[in-house]
């Protein structure tokens, strides 16, 4: 660390003085980013006190470029990290730092850098602050453009696990070609089409008594997108080859594959997407045997919708690495204006199905005593994991007035998305009313009435029952927002035979902002559930309690 | 180690006392037909440009984009100024970022920033966030979030910077 910053320094001094003769003196970037939450007991929906009385997140990146040369550092501070993230998190540091140098189509990178190969799913380095996930890499990137339409992209590094690195060391390759750019015959050809591969290796220490377990572990993926006037085609297929983690009772060492293809069609006023996706054995990380958001390498986006609505977003669906079977249907169509259906404004409707599924016979397994294989394709009869059908109508109804009403329809295995033991699905309706309405050109209010109420049939798991939640947001542009949102629960037995009272989620908010400085403050009791960004989630618990954040970039 | 960060951040901040507006980042973005294009080749014949952030799943942002898209028209008439619009949606939803754009009839340059770079290299933390830039690439106003009403300030700033 001490060697970097006295580099740093030194860079950044002759910099200065080379800036003095020519007058330009580059640029300085930044960011700051503060939350702070107290937490008191409240035994009524099962919220703990903290020692500290209060928690805090915080951090800061700081970026200075000058022509084709930019650094970059991040601090971090948590003291100590908030409830609902990892308490490894506990300290200070500076995790994130680089330097990087661009010339003639190479792009060279010394220290932390975030990269991805393709779709992601042999290869993703990236950042999701709210769910304390960074799997930066820290060591040497190079990216070079040796011709129009080539970019080839190559790297060493270690990745990080919370203040330290992980143990393993991972070497990639990947390759990007657009043939319309490279090749002067099809320059002006209707169909873009765009190759690509990439290669990922893995050495890491092996010592197991026990097992053989391969100390370098590769994987690799290719991948097509093709375009052509409205219609427009991406796929890419993956393979891991046998990374067995080395447990004492588990060992498995079949290799692992993915496909994932998606299509759609588009032109003004409409767009259909079609998706499907299978996934075996491909938990793929810097490190054999880690569990949780740790130390991934893979990332396999989830097929299913991405739901913003609170009571929507009540049973979120992540993707299963190990194994899954998914589709997804979309279509986005715009009512016309002065059209029946569509009113003066017009309208928007979307509609949206995914189903996820087992593969036959679970994923890929191959041990001393057992081999198998699944096939390719199964959906009838196996193991559902998600299922969601779900409509909404968006609509201008006056100058002032906009609503927009929603319905899902939801069935979801909680054993597998969350590893219980309830034996039954959930299944779930959920309606949902927004309105907006502009009492003044700067002043609206926003109101959200959102009810889910579960199944009751015997088929399925009541869960937490039924619940309601109503907001009321008033803002005044451009500076401030007030809102009170109450969430309630009727009260339930759990399937573990463990009664809970009726009980309101009461939160009170306001925020000032200005420019890209924003303040927040709030109070109130957070529900226990699982919050997720991008498909990948965390799980929160209740608390009870103040927050304040601050974010602010200059 | 203490003495060095002060030593780093004191001379960057010398540097950058008397530097001019804050360039735009040189970054490569994807365009909806998955071919790679950078910042430094946005252009708009002299005009300001507006570079919007957004995401399929981000409420705030497709409000944003559409009631702009009511008066997009009469912006351009009156000031010349481009919309362009960054996506920050990953692989999980970069497919549906071209149905979504022509399903809400948006005339917006679409591009999308699937791993953050962009995002990264300008400091956002949430979307939306909009920018206005000039023709220089410098950024003239930010702003983070949205609220009914952002936009006629938004357009007040453009007007303003448009003399």
């Amino acid at each position: 660390m001490q060697k970097w910053l006295t580099l740093a320094s030194v860079v950044v001094l002759y910099l200065n003085s080379s800036a003095q003769q020519d007058g330009n003196y580059g640029t300085i970037q930044g960011d700051f980013n503060l939350n702070v939450q107290s937490y008191t007991e409240d035994l009524k929906i099962n919220a703990d006190a903290v020692d500290e009385f209060i928690l805090m997140n915080g951090y800061s990146n700081l970026r200075y470029t000058k022509d084709n040369f930019l650094i970059g550092v991040r601090y971090e501070s948590y003291l100590n990290a908030l409830q609902d993230f990892d308490s490894r998190f506990n300290g200070n540091g500076i995790p994130y730092r680089f330097a990087q140098y661009s010339v003639d189509g190479l792009d060279i990178t010394v220290g932390n850098f975030y990269e991805q190969f393709g779709n992601g799913i042999i290869f993703r380095s990236y950042e999701e602050k709210s769910l304390g996930i960074d799997n930066v890499m820290d060591g040497i990137r190079l990216k070079y453009r040796p011709t129009a339409g080539l970019t080839i992209k190559s790297f060493f590094g270690t990745q990080r696990f919370f203040f330290e690195q992980g143990p393993g060391i991972v070497r990639g390759i990947d390759a990007e070609l657009n043939l319309n750019e490279s090749f002067k015959g099809l320059n002006n050809s209707k169909t873009n089409i765009l190759l690509g591969a990439g290669f990922i290796s893995r050495f890491q220490e092996s010592s197991n008594p026990v097992y053989n377990l391969p100390e370098n572990v590769g994987a690799y993926s290719v991948r097509s997108t093709i375009n052509r006037g409205k219609i427009s085609f991406n796929s890419e297929y993956a393979y891991k080859y046998n990374d067995p983690d080395g447990g004492v009772t588990y060992n498995n060492y079949a290799p692992g594959n993915a496909i994932m293809s998606n299509m759609s069609y588009s032109e003004r006023g409409l767009g259909i997407i079609v998706e499907a996706h299978r996934v075996d054995n491909m938990d793929f990380r810097s490190a054999r045997g880690v569990t949780g958001n740790e130390l991934t390498l893979a990332y396999i986006p989830a097929i299913t919708k991405q739901h913003t609505y609170t009571l929507a977003a009540f049973y979120p669906f992540s993707t299963q690495p190990m194994g899954e079977l998914g589709f997804l249907g979309e279509l986005n169509y715009n009512i016309k204006k002065k059209s029946t259906l569509g009113g003066k404004y017009g309208a928007l409707l979307t509609v949206n199905y995914s189903r996820v599924n087992a593969l036959n016979g679970g994923n890929s397994v191959l041990t001393e005593n057992e081999s198998h294989t699944p096939i390719f394709f199964s959906v009838i009869g196996e193991d559902l994991y998600f299922r969601d059908f779900n409509i909404e109508l968006k609509k201008k109804l006056s100058k002032k007035a906009k609503l927009t009403t929603s319905y899902v329809d939801m069935i979801y295995n909680k054993d597998v998305v969350q590893g219980k033991n309830v034996g039954k699905d959930i299944h779930a309706r959920i309606g949902i009313v927004e309105l907006n309405y502009k009492l003044k050109p700067k002043h609206t209010i926003r109101t959200e009435l959102q009810y889910l109420s579960v199944d009751k049939d015997e088929k399925y798991d009541e869960d937490s029952g039924d619940w309601m939640m109503a907001l009321v947001e008033y803002t005044f542009a451009p500076h401030w927002f007030f809102a009170v949102v109450d969430q309630y629960n009727g009260g339930y037995t759990d399937y573990e035979q463990i009664v809970h009272e009726a009980v309101h989620y009461l939160n009170i908010s306001c925020g000032y902002s200005s420019g890209t400085n924003r303040f927040e403050l709030g109070y109130g009791k957070k529900r226990e559930g699982i919050f997720c960004v991008g498909g990948v989630c965390k799980n929160v618990p209740s608390s009870n309690g103040f927050t304040f954040s601050i974010t602010s970039s200059f | 180690m203490k003495k060095l960060i002060v030593i780093l951040i004191a001379s960057i901040s010398i540097m950058t006392a008397d530097a001019q507006n804050k360039s735009f980042p040189k970054i490569d973005l994807k365009t909806l037909d998955n071919t790679i294009i950078n910042t430094s080749s946005f252009d708009n014949d002299g005009k300001l440009m507006v570079v919007s952030f957004w995401a399929t799943w981000c409420k705030p942002c497709i409000k944003e984009l559409s009631t702009i898209a009511e008066e997009y028209e009469d912006w351009q008439d009156e000031t010349g100024v481009k919309i362009i619009a960054v996506s920050i949606d990953d692989s999980r939803n970069m497919s549906k970022v071209k149905p979504k754009v022509n399903a809400e009839l948006w005339d917006y340059e679409v591009y999308c920033d699937p791993n953050g770079d962009l995002k990264r290299a300008l400091g956002i933390s949430t979307v939306p966030h909009t920018f206005i830039i000039n023709n220089k690439m410098e950024i003239l106003w930010q702003h983070s979030g949205y609220k009914d009403g952002d936009e006629i300030e938004l357009y007040e700033k453009i007007v303003q910077f448009s003399k």
